[in-house]
């Protein structure tokens, strides 16, 4: 990825001592610094005011019983019972939609590589479900494709004569799935397809001439070539989806196994009115996905560093 | 260099996960008051409801006889709608100035504090007729005698059915008909084209549990004892919630777990349903000039088991939170929303059968009203009067109310509940273990109010 080299070069002149004047540094640190401080004033001290509150007994139904208690929110979190089906449905939710969407992405993204006429207009449309509103989106699948009575997919399953599935009640983890799949397609044969378009035609007209048939150029050079890339959208799509919302508060309400963290966290914040308590489950969440992100940043940042050996 | 690839690892994880904390917390809403020069912008929190979106039409009417101010409307969803305006009220973050609040929380925020006592400036104005407002749902409204919220307008339940339907299958109804005459007859209606029965089953308090405690209360069951022991395991719960459950699977809509009130009209109006048990307010709506199935809708109480009748009592109504910067014209826009003259504005701008009902005696008595809705305003007057908040089904119980307990936890209890009753009728869970938990939550809340 030649666009990572020029940043890694840049970023080791920037802060090389030898090339670079203290008084230049120090100048190019202020310039930085509104922003390092807007951005710790948005989404950091927050974040230390939500730990604050997760040790405090405040439930808003309750404004004159409000005082300090401790762990004890952590306790009621980790023990109610509610926390591990939610980090499965997380998984779940968000490995199922990553994985599919990927697929779904690559597919496109190898079709839309190709040179036909009208490929402008079917990669603009291809994108239009990314650039759809999460909840309208999840309104339209809703009442448009789901729905029992004036759903698109029970209109076709009626004339093909198969059953009407009833999608929320039966296939809630389904349902979703195929929502943010939908949604995230695009995402991801944008990245993958930027992948495609960075091949070097030498390297795919060396391999036809050593006799590689298509599968096995694909299979051989583009597949690794697109590694970089795959990672990057799998990370950046989790990042995404894990914090997803909108389908499920629409389609299923948290049932069937669809409780994920962000959707539990709403309830515990404002359908039980406990904010102790949802600060300590939002405290959890931060905690896991800390470990996840860090772990899946590492593998990033080697992708970044190892540059070219890979 | 390790070092701060750490850092800059770290700190970009930190980051992520506080977007991703940020995102849960979403949901805010810009409320701009100019402030100054007398332009008051009002800001109003209602339900997804059709009455309430007729109020947000018709407030142009409003502005233009009172110029400088401007009314915002935020129409969501119930649930929805309680989540937001009762984070905004109990953390007086003054957002809105209006909200529409149900009879279950005015009692509970008028002691709390969290909304203005609007009985003075309603006693003193004489046209606006505070005595007019229809006595039971002034009651639930009342707290300690002050009057917190106003109706705009209040609600039983009944069954509705598609006379043309029924009468084909030779089902008739004769009075007050009880549940398993009704599940009876759904089973006799029910084609693959068109349900028999339309019933709530989205997991939510306001939502599933809305009929479906009526049904229990019926059967015998209720949420607590007088000593607020949690009666959820009881023989009584089983049966009503596998009658429930039963009568949805042999002839309920497709995809229970997605229909609540505004799906069940749209299925009865198109033909998708042929009967439907719910709020009486819905009559207007399937009687409206624009609905297929106008005059073709009979009306009877709703089905009972054990008790005389299991209507339930629910009133939508306009209160204004304490944290209000701008209460004059809050008070004001609240006295013409619920007015006599605004009842009029609407039979003359949208049409009679959209008047909000079951707020005032006196739209009961306009004679272009009682023409439009002389199919079901009778029903619904007599209903709504004799319901008994005190005590609806069999066992005396400590609170006042029908479809709900009046103790902040039970949105919360009922909305859990309602999860695990999902999952039941969905078949991911058995019906012995939907209320052994249900049980567990419920007792927890009702341990809080013991002593």
């Amino acid at each position: 990825m030649s666009m990572t080299d020029v940043d890694t070069v840049e970023a080791k002149t920037a802060t090389d001592p030898r090339r670079v004047k203290k008084g230049e540094f120090r100048s190019a640190r202020g310039l930085a610094a509104p922003a390092i401080i807007f951005l710790i004033l948005l989404t950091q001290v927050p974040f230390l005011v939500t730990i604050g509150f997760s040790t405090m007994n405040w439930n808003l139904l309750y404004p004159q019983d409000r005082g300090f208690t401790g762990f004890d929110n952590y306790v009621t979190a980790l023990s109610s019972g509610a926390l591990w089906p939610s980090i499965l449905a997380t998984v779940l939710i968000t490995a199922l939609s990553v994985t599919l969407s990927l697929l779904f992405g690559l597919l496109f993204a190898l079709l839309l590589d190709r040179k036909f006429p009208g490929q402008a207009i079917a990669r603009t449309l291809m994108i239009t479900p990314f650039l759809i509103m999460p909840a309208a989106a999840a309104l339209i699948w809703k009442y448009s494709m789901f729905d029992t009575n004036i759903g698109i997919l029970n209109w076709l399953s009626r004339i093909t004569g198969l059953p009407v599935v009833s999608w929320s009640t039966e296939h809630p983890l389904a349902s979703v799935v195929i929502v943010l799949t939908w949604q995230f397609t695009p995402f991801m044969m944008l990245i993958l397809l930027a992948g495609l378009q960075g091949q070097d035609k030498a390297i795919m007209e060396a391999a036809q001439v050593d006799g590689a048939g298509t599968w096995r150029t694909f299979t051989w050079i583009t597949l690794p070539h697109l590694r970089m890339y795959v990672e990057i959208g799998v990370l950046l799509g989790s990042v995404i989806i894990i914090q997803v919302f909108d389908p499920i508060a629409i389609l299923t309400k948290g049932t069937g196994g669809t409780k994920t963290l962000a959707y539990l966290l709403y309830e515990r914040a404002f359908i039980g009115l406990d904010v102790g308590e949802a600060a300590a489950y939002g405290v959890v969440t931060v905690v896991l996905t800390i470990i996840v992100a860090t772990i899946a940043l590492r593998t990033l940042f080697k992708v970044f560093m190892a540059g070219g050996s890979r | 260099m390790l070092s701060k690839k750490r850092a800059l690892t770290f700190s970009a994880g930190a980051m992520a996960s506080a977007m991703a904390l940020a995102a849960c917390s979403s949901g805010a809403v810009s409320s701009d008051d100019g402030a100054g020069g007398g332009d008051v912008t009002l800001n109003v929190a209602t339900v997804n409801n059709g009455q309430m979106k007729d109020m947000e039409q018709l407030k142009s009417e409003y502005e233009a006889a009172n110029p400088g101010t401007t009314v915002n409307f935020q129409v969501m969803e119930e649930a929805d709608l309680r989540a937001a305006v009762t984070a905004d009220v109990a953390s007086g973050a003054g957002q809105y100035d209006i909200v529409t609040i149900g009879a279950y929380e005015t009692p509970q925020w008028g002691a709390n504090g969290w909304l203005v006592d609007l009985t003075p400036e309603l006693e003193a104005d004489a046209s606006y007729d505070v005595d007019d407002l229809l006595p039971p749902v002034r009651d639930v409204n009342t707290h300690e005698g002050k009057l917190f919220a106003v109706p705009f307008y209040g609600e039983s339940s009944f069954l509705m059915y598609n006379k043309e339907v029924l009468d084909k299958a030779g089902v008739s109804f004769s009075g007050t008909p009880t549940w398993p005459e009704v599940a009876e007859a759904a089973k006799k209606v029910d084609t693959s084209d068109m349900a028999g029965i339309c019933m709530r089953g989205k997991p939510g308090w306001g939502d599933l549990f809305g009929p479906l405690t009526t049904v229990i209360q019926t059967f015998g069951g209720g949420w607590y004892d007088m000593d607020w022991n949690a009666t959820v395991d009881t023989p009584e719960w089983k049966e009503a919630v596998s009658f429930y459950k039963t009568m949805l699977d042999e002839s309920g809509q497709a995809d229970p777990v997605s229909y609540s009130f505004n799906e069940c009209l749209t299925a009865v109006k198109e033909g998708k349903a042929a009967m439907w048990a719910d709020a009486t307010v819905a009559a207007s709506m399937l009687e409206a000039d624009d609905s297929p199935v106008k005059g073709k809708m009979g009306y009877v109480p709703m089905p009972v088991v054990e008790t005389d009748q299991s209507g339930w009592l629910w009133s939508w109504n306009l209160a204004i939170p304490s944290s209000t910067k701008n209460k004059d014209a809050a008070v004001d826009f609240v006295k013409w929303a619920t007015s006599k003259d605004y009842i009029n504005l609407v039979g003359e701008k949208i049409g009679w059968s959209n008047v909000p009902p079951g707020s005032r005696t006196s739209t009961y008595e306009i004679p272009e009203y009682k023409e439009a809705a002389s199919a079901y305003a009778p029903l619904t007057l007599e209903v709504m009067s004799s319901v008994n908040p005190k005590q609806p089904g069999v066992n005396p119980q400590p609170w006042v109310g029908i479809q709900y307990v009046s103790i902040p936890e039970f949105q919360d209890v009922g909305n859990q509940c309602a999860q695990q009753i999902a999952d039941y009728i969905a078949n991911r869970t058995s019906v012995d273990d939907a209320l052994a938990q249900c049980q567990s939550v419920a007792q927890k809340a009702g341990d809080a109010h013991k002593g």
